[in-house]
């Protein structure tokens, strides 16, 4: 590629109307050979466009985390519900137990009250009959010393 | 439209969004909130993604409106930190390359032009858009493009001349 061909571009570009071809053609020119020192800004202009092109954002992160946000949050609930059911149902469960076991003590000192008060029937029964025998013993004694 | 069907629609014109908000806004920190802006409002409406002729473009003009409103709403409030007093730090670009002094300049003489102006060189000379896209995108007759872009390209080139011939840095 000529000067006379690179200024003649050149003109059609300050008046933008070259084709993307046109500057591709005038991008490796002023990337890659020894400039002209009256064509030196052309180097400076286009070289500058090139690193400018390389220029990332580093919004992916951000963005991705904020969908991964609403994930992890998704996760941290169902978690937090799982842990709120576990701990609940053993709270319950303690508390029925407990429950079970002060009802059983009430039947038992119940069924404990019935026990002593039917002993102490009984009791009073064998009072009677320890009077059976204790006169039966006198009326033995007394047969027996005649 | 799930989340990796989306990532692949929107992750090949990405950088081009935030090159563009980047460009007209100024400032990083601003582009990447617009970037991120768009990529939500793109997610909003994943389900009508695939209705969209040329969802690039779509995304692009979006892209272009915001940071015109941006713009707009900061010079309402007075609040030019956009072109005065801004100092640009240490980007990636300028890390990646190796720093060239006229090649930052060519970069603080794009700032100066007016928004259109570098809307439009931000299109064609760095994505190598061709017309017809850019007339979509910037939502202008080709005639106003191609003004534009002239425009813009013949003050880089006369700025950048006239600051060689002065010697001044």
């Amino acid at each position: 590629m000529d000067l006379i061909e690179v200024e003649k571009l050149l003109v059609k570009y300050e008046n933008a109307e070259t084709t993307l071809r046109e500057e591709a053609i005038l991008r490796t020119y002023f990337l890659s050979k020894k400039v002209p020192a009256h064509l030196k800004e052309y180097e400076h202009i286009f070289s500058y466009f090139k690193a400018s092109k390389n220029d990332t954002s580093t919004v992916k992160k951000g963005f991705m985390t904020i969908t991964k946000n609403y994930s992890w949050m998704s996760i941290a609930a169902s978690v937090l519900l799982l842990l709120g059911i576990y701990v609940g149902n053993i709270k319950f469960r303690e508390y029925q137990e407990k429950n079970e076991a002060l009802n059983t003590l009430a039947a038992v000192t119940k069924g404990l009250k019935l026990v002593s008060t039917n002993l102490n029937k009984g009791n009073q029964s064998f009072k009677k009959l320890f009077v059976y025998e204790d006169t039966l013993n006198k009326v033995l004694n007394i047969n027996r010393n005649e | 439209m799930n989340e990796s069907d989306f990532l692949k629609v929107v992750l090949p014109f990405k950088d081009k969004v935030f090159r563009l908000a980047k460009r007209l806004l100024v400032s990083i920190d601003e582009a990447e909130d617009a970037t991120q802006e768009l990529l939500l409002k793109l997610w909003k409406n994943k389900d009508k993604l695939a209705t969209y002729r040329n969802t690039e473009a779509y995304a692009m003009t979006m892209t272009k409106n915001y940071c015109f409103d941006r713009l707009k709403s900061k010079q309402a409030n007075n609040l030019n930190l956009i072109h005065n007093n801004y100092k640009e730090n240490e980007t990636s670009l300028e890390k990646k390359i190796e720093y060239v002094d006229s090649v930052h300049k060519v970069h603080q003489l794009i700032k100066n032009l007016p928004d259109k102006q570098r809307l439009i060189i931000q299109l064609r000379d760095v994505e190598e858009y061709d017309f017809e896209e850019i007339c979509n995108i910037a939502q202008m007759n080709p005639t106003a493009v191609r003004v534009s872009l002239s425009r813009a390209r013949k003050t880089i080139r006369e700025q950048l001349k006239k600051q060689h011939n002065h010697g001044l840095n």
